[in-house]
């Protein structure tokens, strides 16, 4: 049975949700060995377990915690050697980027980024990629021994595996060398958000600037709140400087697959909508019947964003009552 | 202070890059390209340093003949010299193998600092920098948001979900920069004149010490056994607003049931 090695992040000391979909995506092909980094690792190999990791391997190191990339790296070069995986899973987060990068030099790996589907076909390792924003779909397999692959979180769904047996938890006899402890975290500072998180949300509703002014990023605000909404938006305005990058949705963002999408004022370029297509329900307002975003929209209405949000916003209360 | 920053040649993004169905590259030929827009910020970091601190930069780039147009622009912002590695054998390269050539040819310069994007603009495996990082046995800062280089340290706020680190590290370092940086500078006329003169080694996968099938599509750790278009979504109804648009959006999340 083909061995998995599932490199599961932590934040704060909670195991990442990407890292629950990458176990229940890897124990459909094979035995799955989850490793957990850092500080409250060992409190974490219980839900590892829930969602099909048989082992968890664990270090509670200080130093994954208070370093940049390299110990992480260190560590999973070292277990990549000692347990011959068949496949290595890693989130395309950022912390999950800088350590594939780094152990695909050490080892010589090869790195399988974006990665879609995953399946051994007669043993083979095949891997749907989406490339070029996502309008080709192309299989990819690699001659490396322990490819590392790459998928970014929301790719696959996370789901509890019934009857799951109790994980067996190892402690990880390596310790990450002086050297790699180069790169010190000082300080981290999180910017307070209200609201679901987009991932998260069911209602997404994101703008572009077809909202004409920062200020009226405020109008999505306000129709968020009866909907229990996120709000995203586009690069174009996040380079304009109306709103944060971690509110980016699209290639070089975020991937959101919510129940229902709202577009407003995005003209629906190939980079933004490869974030966003995936949702179940999507909306678009924009002046431009012509615009692309109107392809990819369930409901497309062409007006003006300005006038029409402020009046759903007050319809969805009225019937709230 | 001397810095390197690796600059990519890529195709001029019109939102649909031509695919080959036989070689399944990007369409390069008749195709314009430019600088990586996103290298620009790491040339302009580069700069700001240089002109506050004094030192050099060199420009590393991997990629065909025409990819001196790119270089050219770089040094045309204000960048001393460069190092471009043009190579047939290197055509189909994999993330792998162009961090070990721009980490060979990077050693030649043996930089304080080395300042890539955080991913291009055409592949975006954004897995490159850390693997130079590695083979250079330097510590990486990604994602930065902000760079100060002070008493022999780099300091990065780095881009995280939802806010932001600060992370330091000694020098030799390799950043990764976002476009939140800065905003780069347009090449000025004078600096266009200037670049037309100004040193560019031109290097081969030999001159690094790679021998051709260890480089390229041969030493490549990924393969393409086929691919299909992506299935696209069917568009929906378009309604024109006549000031029912409010009550017909409201409908229809009623339908779905999140009201
Ligand atoms: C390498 C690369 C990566 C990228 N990554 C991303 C990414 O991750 N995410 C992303 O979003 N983009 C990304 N982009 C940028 C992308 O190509 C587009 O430039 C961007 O998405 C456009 O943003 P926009 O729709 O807000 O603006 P525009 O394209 O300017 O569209 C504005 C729209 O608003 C409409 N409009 C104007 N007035 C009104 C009004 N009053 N009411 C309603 N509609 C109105 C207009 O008709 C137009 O369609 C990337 C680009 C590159 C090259
Ligand atoms: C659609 C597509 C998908 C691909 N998928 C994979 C994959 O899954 N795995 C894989 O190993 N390869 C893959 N490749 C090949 C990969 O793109 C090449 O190896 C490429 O040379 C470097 O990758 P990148 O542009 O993604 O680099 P990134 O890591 O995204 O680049 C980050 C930064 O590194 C620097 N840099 C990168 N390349 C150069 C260069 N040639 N010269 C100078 N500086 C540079 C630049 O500063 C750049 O902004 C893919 C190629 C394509 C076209």
């Amino acid at each position: 049975m083909a061995k998995i090695l599932v490199l599961a992040e932590l934040k704060e000391g909670v195991v990442q949700k990407v890292a629950l979909e990458l176990v229940s995506k890897a124990r459909t092909l094979g035995e799955v060995t989850a490793v957990v980094l850092g500080t409250g690792a060992g409190a974490q190999a219980a839900i590892l377990g829930e969602y099909g990791a048989q082992t968890v391997l664990i270090s509670e190191d200080a130093a994954y915690t208070t370093y940049l990339a390299e110990p992480g790296a260190e560590t999973l070069a070292y277990l990549i050697e000692q347990i011959a995986p068949s496949l290595v899973l890693i989130g395309g987060t950022y912390d999950g980027r800088d350590i594939a990068g780094r152990v695909n030099a050490k080892l010589g790996s090869g790195v399988i980024t974006d990665a879609g589907e995953i399946s051994f076909e007669g043993g083979a390792l095949k891997v749907t990629v989406p490339w070029y924003s996502a309008t080709t779909i192309v299989d990819v397999t690699s001659p490396s021994n322990a490819p590392l692959v790459m998928v970014k979180p929301k790719t696959f769904a996370a789901e509890k595996l019934e009857g799951a047996a109790v994980p067996t938890v190892e402690k990880i006899s390596f310790t990450p060398s002086d050297k790699s402890k180069r790169a010190r975290i000082l300080e981290t500072v999180m910017e307070k958000s209200e609201g679901p998180s987009l991932e998260e949300a069911n209602v997404v509703i994101s703008g572009g600037r077809g909202l004409k002014d920062a200020k009226n990023f405020e109008l999505l605000h306000k129709l968020a709140e009866p909907l229990n909404a996120a709000v995203g938006a586009t690069r174009a305005v996040v380079d304009s400087g109306w709103v944060s990058y971690s509110m980016q949705v699209g290639q070089t963002g975020k991937t959101v697959k919510p129940n229902v999408y709202i577009a407003v004022g995005i003209s629906g370029a190939i980079q933004h909508t490869v974030g966003m297509k995936g949702s179940k329900n999507i909306i678009a307002i924009n002046t431009d019947e012509e615009a692309p975003i109107f392809k990819v929209s369930d409901l497309g209405i062409v007006g003006d964003s300005l006038k029409i949000l402020p009046a759903l916003t007050e319809e969805l209360k009225k019937r709230r009552g | 202070m001397k810095i390197v920053v690796c600059v990519k040649q890529v195709p001029i993004t019109t939102g649909t890059n031509k695919i080959d169905p036989n070689t399944l590259r990007i369409v390069r030929e008749g195709v314009d390209a430019e600088l990586d827009p996103a290298d620009e910020y790491g040339i302009e970091a580069a700069l700001q340093l240089i002109e506050a601190q004094g030192g050099e930069i060199t420009l590393v780039s991997m990629g065909p003949d025409r990819a001196i147009e790119a270089i050219r622009r770089g040094l045309a912002m204000g960048a001393d010299k460069a190092i471009h590695i043009s190579d047939p054998a290197l055509s189909g390269s994999d993330a792998l193998t162009t961090a070990r050539i721009l980490a060979a040819a990077i050693k030649r310069v043996n930089p304080d600092l080395v300042i890539c994007a955080t991913e291009s603009s055409d592949a975006y495996t954004g897995i490159v920098p850390a693997g130079i990082a590695q083979l250079l046995d330097i510590p990486q800062l990604t994602f930065a948001k902000k760079l100060t280089v002070e008493n022999g340290k780099a300091t990065i706020q780095r881009q995280i979900e939802g806010g932001y680190q600060t992370v330091e590290a000694s020098l030799p370092a390799l950043v990764t920069v976002t476009g939140s940086i800065n905003e780069p500078r347009y090449p000025a006329l004078k600096g266009i004149m200037q670049a037309k003169k100004k040193p560019v080694e031109t290097l081969t996968a030999a001159d690094l010490g790679f021998a051709t099938s260890e480089v390229g599509s041969a030493g490549a750790k990924e393969r393409v056994l086929g691919w299909n278009p992506a299935p696209q979504r069917q568009a929906g109804v378009l309604i024109k607003d006549d000031g029912n648009a409010a009550v017909a959006i409201a409908d229809y999340l009623q339908k779905l049931k999140v009201i």
